[in-house]
């Protein structure tokens, strides 16, 4: 075993408690809190995979952006953030037992697949990972089709979200 | 080098923590908190079928870039569509939610 894969087991670990504890928290900060940390360890295993751009948005948009607006929204709403209900409704065995089936199913499916023993092969040396992916962005024969599309999307779901949030008197 | 069932496994796994959150929770919020760790175990799905089955083709990473933002407008969405609920009934539990139910 090589120091990679004890790092990579030891980051999955960390990341994957992280995400139970955003499930199972009773506060909803330390959840918020939680969801950080699973995303920083999300963000580690984007740059095992030679991937450093999406790492970097992964910082900014989801840890910088996502997180802070989940923490606003949380303390907009503070009455409920620690409420004294019960934290999982009455169905949560059935989506418990839901999720691990389809866990087995996952990990049986990917077994069954005969990509899943494809070796890595190094990326070609002269490639530029992060160039191409900004010429494919913008480019007629690359998908600058949905690229508008996303931004058009974020502008009509941030206008949307203004009206919708928007004190009536 | 780390092999690519490896990462699948840590998105699958990742995948279902987010599902039972979302399946589970009472709290609204909560329940946009395990969308948000489905889409980032779609992402490192993405990713890594990227980096082993088509290095050479970019779409793997462009297509990742579109669900971050395609999640950016569904947490926007989801928290102001949240608050404004909250306004209205001091509440956020999900199944207190049921002004169109039938």
């Amino acid at each position: 075993m090589t120091i990679a894969q004890i790092i990579f087991i030891i980051i999955a670990a960390a990341s994957l408690g992280a995400a139970f504890m955003v499930v199972s928290s009773r506060n909803l900060i330390h959840s918020a809190l939680w969801l950080i940390v699973a995303l920083a360890g999300i963000a580690i295993v984007f740059v095992f995979l030679q991937a450093p751009f999406l790492a970097v948005v992964q910082v900014v948009v989801y840890i910088g952006a996502i997180s802070i607006l989940l923490i606003f929204a949380i303390m907009l709403t503070r009455k409920v953030a620690s409420d004294s209900g019960p934290k999982f409704n009455e169905n949560w065995i059935w989506g418990l037992v839901l999720s691990i089936i389809l866990f087995i199913g996952f990990v049986y499916l990917l077994y069954t697949w005969p990509g899943i023993s494809t070796p890595i092969e190094p990326l070609a040396s002269r490639a530029d990972p992060l160039r191409e992916l900004g010429v494919a962005l913008v480019s007629p024969n690359g998908y600058v089709l949905a690229f508008e599309l996303a931004s058009i999307l974020l502008l009509a779901a941030l206008i949307g979200a203004i009206y919708i949030a928007w004190e009536r008197k | 080098m780390i092999p690519l069932s490896w990462y699948l496994i840590f998105s699958a796994a990742l995948f279902c923590v987010g599902l039972f959150g979302v399946l589970g929770r009472r709290n609204a919020i909560a329940i946009l908190m395990g969308v948000e760790l489905m889409l980032n175990a779609v992402n490192v799905n993405l990713v890594a079928f990227w980096r082993y089955i088509t290095p050479d083709s970019i779409s793997g990473q462009v297509f990742a870039v579109i669900v971050f933002a395609v999640a950016a407008a569904e947490v926007a969405v989801g928290l102001a569509l949240i608050i404004s609920i909250y306004r209205r009934r001091e509440s956020i539990v999900a199944e207190q939610m049921d002004l169109m139910k039938w």
